[in-house]
């Protein structure tokens, strides 16, 4: 019988992943869009770097930085390991939504009298919607696939940090193919589906809306 | 009134440029700034609404000082009571006719202006339509009309008619003559249209590499221009 406890725990650390990195990606993706700081290659290079790093690289360093704090082996380190491994998949498809908004939207805004905040709440924000979207997919998709980061981290125990992709590794090692089977393809279904979705969505928002 | 002194380093396809502007507008004039392209007409109109830094200058609208390092003082542009029409308009496509002239009503203001506007412009069967529905021309009187919901005290037109034919220009540069002289707005105006200065400026300033080379009434600066029927003063 399937054991659904990891599928939940992969579902319940994307969420709290997604949510987290919606809100800390949104300014820092916007001061990455419009900052005339020359320093910002530095930032954007390291937040690029989990996307070419070994992830067990990364989760070297992130033991290293988390043992003083007890938060190894926990669903908290998972998160925070996750957020660090996620946060190119969310902060680059907004950057490339910014930029791509021409100039006139936002100093427009400002011309009439409207703050940052709330040209970047009003105007800015509805009009990438589709690179939102593609940000919280792509977040999710890849925290739920996460395996070198999230084992060294969270040393795969059952019930607290033992995730779907590691279960999977574990029903192998144990020869245990139907389950193994049974993980894979729903985590298969699952990525697919979710890809396929954001296609059809932004293919939507790319065509005039016929009813306006 | 306007009072406009800038120094700039500008950066064109020809190389650097120092720009040394200095100019005074009457109040519910309008100025109009010709010259080539690289000239710094645009960078006029965005150094006055503030999206533009310069390195040193002086810029007072009506005796409110908006910009001197001496003391100081840069307005942002938020504060700055301007309407900018840019070249390409700028209107927000998530939003409909009706809701882009909202959100330029500043908080708490009367709408009263907002629906004389939609009136004054003929907008009234459009404002339900995203301004990707809208022709160039609607688009620019949808754009002019934003501008205005404000009741800026300084209006700032970047070439807003360069992308329509002959009769749509006509009518517009009606529109626009209509607007200013309704409001008493003092008005910037940045074109290559000739025809356009002779019907619409009080005062040209002809630009070349970032200095004024001719300034003056339009039918001293186009004299040859100024008895053609096609451009008719109003």
């Amino acid at each position: 019988m399937t054991d659904w406890q990891p599928l939940w725990l992969s579902f319940r650390l994307a969420f709290i992943t997604t949510v987290l990195l919606l809100v800390i990606s949104i300014p820092l993706a916007y001061w990455l869009a419009y900052s005339r700081w020359r320093g910002k290659a530095v930032i954007e290079a390291l937040i690029s770097l989990p996307m070419v790093l070994p992830p067990t690289v990364l989760g070297f360093y992130l033991l290293i930085a988390l043992s003083p704090s007890h938060l190894v082996f926990t669903f908290t380190g998972l998160v925070i390991a996750s957020l660090f491994y996620s946060l190119p998949f969310m902060v680059n498809p907004l950057i490339s939504g910014f930029k791509s908004l021409p100039p006139a939207l936002r100093e427009s805004s400002y011309t009439l009298g409207k703050s940052g905040w709330t040209t970047l709440i009003k105007v800015l924000l509805p009009n990438i919607r589709p690179s939102l979207l593609t940000g919280i997919v792509l977040s999710f998709a890849h925290t739920i696939g996460e395996f070198g980061v999230v084992l060294m981290i969270g040393g795969n125990i059952p019930g607290r940090t033992r995730l779907a992709s590691l279960a999977i590794y574990d029903e192998m090692e144990s020869m245990n193919y139907a389950a193994a089977s049974t993980y894979a393809l729903i985590l298969f279904t699952f990525s697919f589906s979710i890809l396929l979705i954001v296609h059809l969505v932004n293919h939507h928002f790319s065509r005039p809306d016929p009813l306006s | 009134m306007i009072q406009f002194q800038a120094n700039k380093t500008l950066l064109t396809s020809s190389g650097r440029q120092e720009m040394e502007i200095a100019f005074e507008v009457e109040k519910g004039q309008l100025l109009t700034l010709y010259g080539p392209s690289g000239a710094g007409k645009t960078t006029i109109l965005r150094i006055l609404s503030g999206l533009t830094s310069i390195s040193s200058g002086y810029i007072a609208v009506d005796g409110e000082v908006w910009y001197d390092p001496r003391k100081k003082i840069n307005v942002p542009t938020q504060r700055r009571s301007i309407g900018f029409v840019f070249q390409d308009f700028g209107l927000f496509p998530h939003w409909s006719v009706y809701d882009n002239l909202r959100y330029a009503l500043p908080k708490g203001e009367d709408p009263h202006l907002m629906h004389e506007l939609i009136e004054l412009m003929e907008l009234g069967p459009l404002q339900h339509t995203r301004p990707i529905f809208l022709s160039g021309g609607q688009q620019q009187r949808v754009a002019l009309a934003r501008a205005i919901v404000r009741k800026p005290r300084l209006l700032l037109l970047d070439e807003p008619l360069s992308a329509l034919d002959d009769d749509m220009r006509h009518r517009l540069q009606d529109y626009i003559e209509r607007i200013r002289r309704h409001y008493d707005l003092t008005t910037v105006l940045v074109t290559h249209h000739l025809p356009e200065i002779l019907r619409l400026a009080d005062e040209v300033i002809w630009l070349d590499k970032g200095r004024i080379k001719l300034q003056g009434a339009p039918e001293k600066i186009f004299p040859g221009l100024a008895n053609s029927p096609r451009a008719p003063r109003t």
